[in-house]
Order: C-alpha cells, then sequence, then structure tokens
C-alpha cells in the first residue's frame, strides 16, 4: 500500500508538470492543426486521379483497403496466438493455460464490446475533446459504403475492426503483470471495465479527435494509447494485486516464448505499417523502422544482459525484440532510419534496466514485466518521438532536432495524462473488483496452479 | 542377486549402457531423477535475475546382477561414468531377495 501511495504520488506530480508545461508550450506556439490522427496519408498524392477523387468525396481505395484488411489480420494475430504464446511460456508449467486464457477471453470480450459501443465512444463524432458520440452503437449507420473521417480510403468496417484488434492487445497487454494468482473472473470483469473506462476514452483522446489531439501529440501507432496505457495498468495491477507466494519467473516453455515474440514481431508490421492507414510509403517507412528498431534492440538487449550477468540468454533476444517493436510504435511513422536506430538501441538498455535492476529494487511483482517492457518502452519511444520527429518523413510531426523542442513538451504531456489516467482509474476497478469478487485465488490454489483451480486443465499432459 | 542404482551425469549415458552392454548386461531400467549432493546446484538467469535451481537433472540406471560380476558391473560403471569433477554421482549397492519373470514365472537369477 505504502508504495503504491508513493506510486501515485509520482505519476500526480507527473500530472501537474505536464500542466505548467502545456501553459508554457501554448504561450510559445500557437495553436496547431491536430496532428496525432492515424491514418492521415502524409505522402502527397501522386495519382492526380486519385488526387481529384479525394477532393471529391471520400472514395474507397481498392489498394488501401486490400492492405487494411491484411494488417488488422497481422494484429489480430499479436493477441492471438502472439501474445498468448509469449505470456503463456513465460508462465509456470502449472499456469501457462491460465495465462493463455486471459489473452484469449480478452480478445473474444473485447471482439464483443467493440462492435456494440467501443468504437462510437472512441471514433465517433468528438464530445468536448472527451469522449466520442453515442451515434454508432451497434455500428449502427455503419454499412458498405460508410467511411469514417479518420480512414478515408478503407471502408468504415474495416476500420472498425482494426482499431478493435488495437483495444484487444492493449487489454490483453496488462495481464502479464498479474497472472499466476489472479481470479480467472475477477480478469473477466478487468477486461470489461478497463477496456471501457480507459482504453476507449484514452484512445479518443489521442486517435479520435480528443484533446491529446488537439494538442499535437505525435503517436503513430499507440505508444502512449497501448504501451504506456497497460504498461501502467499493469503495475498499478500489480501493486494491489500483491506478491506471488512464489514470486520467481520459472518459464514453462521457452520455446513458445520465441514463437510468441517471433509472432509479435510479425503482427507489429500491420500494427505500424497499417498505422498508415494506407498502402503508402508512409506505410512502408513505418515498416522499416519497425523491423530496424526491433532488430537493434534485441542485439543491445543481448550484449546488455551478456556484460551485466555474463550470459546472451534466448529470453533477453525475445524481450529486446518486443522492448524495441514497443519503443518504436509511436515513432515509427514519423522518424528516419537513423532515429529508429537510437530508438532500437536504447529500447534493448533502459527497459533491460528497468526490469533486471529497479524492479527488484522496488520489489513490486509485475510477473511478466508488462510494466518493464511496455510503460517504460512506451514512454521511451514516446518521448524520443518528440526528439526524432522527421518532417521529410511525415511533415505532421517535427521533433526537436527539427527545430520544434515544444513538441518534446507535448510528448511528455501526452505520456503523464495517459499514466495518470490509467493510474487512477485501474486503481479504482481493481477496488472494486477486490470488493465484489475478490482479486486472489486461494493460497492454496495458487501453489497447486492456476490451471487446475480456476479451468480444470493442465498445460501439459505429461 | 545385486541391484546396483548409479546415479550419474546424464550425457555419460550412452557410454554406461555400452559398457554395460560390452560386459553382458542386457537390460537396465533408466529414470531421469533430479536431486542435489555436493554439487549444490547451478543458476539460471531470466531477465536479469539469477535464481538458484537447487535440484539438478541426473540419470538413474538400475541393474540387476549375479553376485559373480557385480565387482566388473560396479568398476564398468565408475569407469564409464567418471569425469574427475564434482557431480559425477554415486552407486549404490544392495542385496535382492528375489526375480520373477511374469510372462514365464521363472524365479532367480535365470529371470535376471
Amino acid at each position: 500500500m505504502k508504495r503504491l501511495i508513493i506510486i501515485v504520488s509520482i505519476l500526480i506530480s507527473l500530472f501537474i508538470s505536464g500542466f505548467v508545461f502545456a501553459e508554457v508550450s501554448m504561450q510559445e506556439n500557437p495553436p496547431t492543426p491536430p496532428k496525432a490522427k492515424q491514418g492521415i496519408p502524409a505522402q502527397p498524392v501522386p495519382n492526380p486521379e486519385v488526387a481529384a477523387a479525394a477532393s471529391e468525396a471520400l472514395k474507397i481505395d481498392t489498394g488501401d483497403t486490400a492492405w487494411m484488411i491484411v494488417a488488422t489480420a497481422f494484429v489480430m494475430l499479436m493477441t492471438l496466438p502472439g501474445l498468448a504464446l509469449f505470456y503463456g511460456g513465460l508462465a509456470k508449467r502449472k499456469d501457462s493455460l491460465n495465462t493463455m486464457a486471459m489473452s484469449f477471453v480478452t480478445y473474444c470480450v473485447v471482439s464483443f464490446l467493440w462492435v456494440l459501443y467501443g468504437f462510437t465512444f472512441a471514433f465517433g463524432t468528438d464530445i468536448g475533446g472527451i469522449i466520442g458520440s453515442a451515434e454508432k452503437l451497434f455500428l449502427s449507420g455503419v454499412g458498405p459504403n460508410s467511411i469514417n473521417d479518420l480512414a478515408k480510403t478503407i471502408p468504415e468496417y474495416v476500420y472498425v475492426v482494426y482499431q478493435l484488434t488495437f483495444a484487444a492487445i492493449t487489454v490483453a497487454l496488462a495481464s502479464g503483470a498479474y497472472i499466476e494468482r489472479m481470479k480467472f473472473s475477477a480478469w473477466v470483469l478487468f477486461s470489461i471495465l478497463w477496456m471501457t473506462f480507459v482504453y476507449v476514452p484514452v484512445a479518443h483522446w489521442v486517435w479520435g479527435g480528443g484533446f491529446l489531439a488537439k494538442l499535437g501529440a505525435l503517436d503513430f501507432a499507440g505508444g502512449t494509447v497501448v504501451h504506456v496505457n497497460a504498461g501502467i495498468a499493469a503495475l498499478v495491477g500489480a501493486l494491489v494485486l500483491g506478491k506471488r507466494h512464489e514470486a520467481a519467473l520459472k518459464p514453462s516453455n521457452l520455446t513458445l516464448v520465441v514463437t510468441g515474440a517471433s509472432l509479435l514481431w510479425f503482427g507489429w508490421f500491420g500494427f505500424n505499417a497499417g498505422s498508415a492507414v494506407a498502402a503508402n510509403g508512409l506505410a512502408g517507412a513505418a515498416f522499416i523502422n519497425t523491423n530496424t528498431a526491433a532488430a537493434l534492440a534485441a542485439i543491445s538487449w543481448m550484449f546488455t544482459e551478456w556484460m551485466h550477468t555474463k550470459k546472451p540468454t534466448v529470453l533477453g533476444l525475445a524481450s529486446g525484440a518486443v522492448a524495441g517493436l514497443v519503443a518504436i510504435t509511436p515513432a515509427a511513422g514519423f522518424v528516419n532510419i537513423k532515429g529508429a536506430m537510437i530508438i532500437g538501441i536504447l529500447a534493448g538498455i533502459i527497459p533491460y534496466f528497468a526490469v533486471a535492476s529497479i524492479k527488484p529494487k522496488l520489489g513490486y511483482d509485475d510477473s511478466l514485466d508488462a510494466f518493464g517492457i511496455h510503460g517504460v518502452g512506451g514512454t521511451l519511444g514516446a518521448i524520443l518521438t518528440g526528439i526524432f520527429a522527421d518532417p521529410s518523413v511525415n511533415e505532421l510531426g517535427k521533433g526537436l532536432l527539427y527545430g520544434n523542442p515544444g513538441q518534446l513538451i507535448t510528448q511528455i504531456i501526452a505520456v503523464g495524462v495517459t499514466a495518470l489516467y490509467s493510474g487512477v482509474v485501474t486503481f479504482i476497478i481493481f477496488m472494486l473488483l477486490k470488493t465484489f469478487v475478490g482479486l486472489r485465488v486461494e493460497a492454496e490454489h495458487e501453489i497447486s496452479g492456476l490451471d487446475e483451480s480456476q479451468h480444470g486443465e493442465k498445460a501439459y499432459g505429461f | 542377486m545385486k541391484k546396483v542404482e548409479a546415479i550419474i551425469k546424464p550425457f555419460k549415458l550412452d557410454e554406461v549402457k555400452a559398457g554395460l552392454n560390452a560386459i553382458g548386461i542386457m537390460g537396465m531400467t533408466v529414470t531421469e531423477v533430479k536431486g542435489f549432493g555436493r554439487q549444490k546446484g547451478h543458476v539460471e538467469v531470466y531477465r536479469g535475475t539469477e535464481y538458484e535451481v537447487n535440484f539438478l537433472p541426473k540419470i538413474k540406471i538400475e541393474v540387476v546382477v549375479p553376485d559373480s560380476i557385480i565387482d566388473k558391473v560396479v568398476s564398468t560403471i565408475i569407469e564409464k561414468a567418471r569425469t574427475g569433477n564434482i557431480g559425477d554421482g554415486k552407486i549404490f549397492i544392495s542385496s535382492l531377495e528375489d526375480v520373477i519373470r511374469i510372462r514365464t514365472l521363472e524365479k532367480g537369477e535365470t529371470a535376471i
């Protein structure tokens, strides 16, 4: 509890300093048009025919549509099976299935709620910069011919599912901090509540035309919305849940971890390159930046670990790649290749020490380092985007190195606001769950394993 | 009859088996086991944190032999399983009352 208070007070001070900076930066910079939306093709359209059509009315582009359907399926692959394998392999032998079940059930729950009300509150017409309108409940008004203003060349149906896959993985990411002790029923309820009260508003603020978008925060594919958001939820949840009886990382199957991490990497091309919401040069930039950062982060994590503990572990390579993917996420469509390299290298070092040194010192039990990798990596990426955003890659983003120091401050504000909101609301959700359903399984069941106590099954029948 | 239980390093199994086959031992039972002795355990590192693993994987070989060749069996196992390093394992020898071959109901040394 004491630690929780400390963390919350740190978040509050971040938030306050964020507002102070906000005022300063607003005085310095004249209001800029919203920049942070996904789906604004930044490249000039070369084909005059297409350009003419775009100026007349919104028109579905078959190339963009084909790519976005594929990209959506890529992102789905990140949760199932990517994250489920990555987390399931890292969990202890007796908790492996339960860990996979958390990702699986979340994907299903979010899939349902997103079409019910998630999409409209996140991406409906903006109300006061805070939330979307309820006009598209049950996707009413969305048909084969409708197009969303945020994705002007693809059918709205495709955009709905694309955004759905982001919502699902964000919730599922947090589970990594809670595994091996949380009741499955509490997790299912958490999925519902957290998607509704945390993910949906934050996605609206940054991508749906809310106040962070208006402030000019850059987040290409979800550094704040997905990774900082889920990372802070992971930290707060881990603190409220408390330590496991055996707070050790004992991977049940590292081959599954490698498989899962590789599928995450593959799916991330849909996540980042897909965030151009078009099959164009910007998607290409995001593609190559994503791959470069992931590869360099894996290498730099490996060397950091090699020096620190004398062994280049396979888990280190996989973790480094994921950290690199996380850090490049907000930057993918804004930085040039040099920026991607620096982000990748730092993503293999800073999250490593967050996981290997800072976590043991602070003593919180983030089982699979959802905070250490996603919270820290996401924050790192969001801040570095404010430094390395290169207007020749994407005219919407101009960072510190290109003469716009205000961008860095805007990025810090966006991270601070997201972290504070996610932290506070996650805490409230956990307290509600603790009161009404209970958070943890019985000690006996925790020791015998959650696979058996929660599901009546075993991951390995030998 | 004697029952010989040898705990050895896993990578020495093939050599020990070949050695025993060469002196006429045609059957044995092999189990993957875990335990510790003077070698204590070893350390595994996951995400920069070291975890002590107290139980090390070993191989247990069980063979039942006539009293007449027990010395040869033991010396063969020692010769093949020995590396000279800590953790080479141990050999336990005990007297055995009887052996029964289930198929034929033979008893004693003929059933081995």
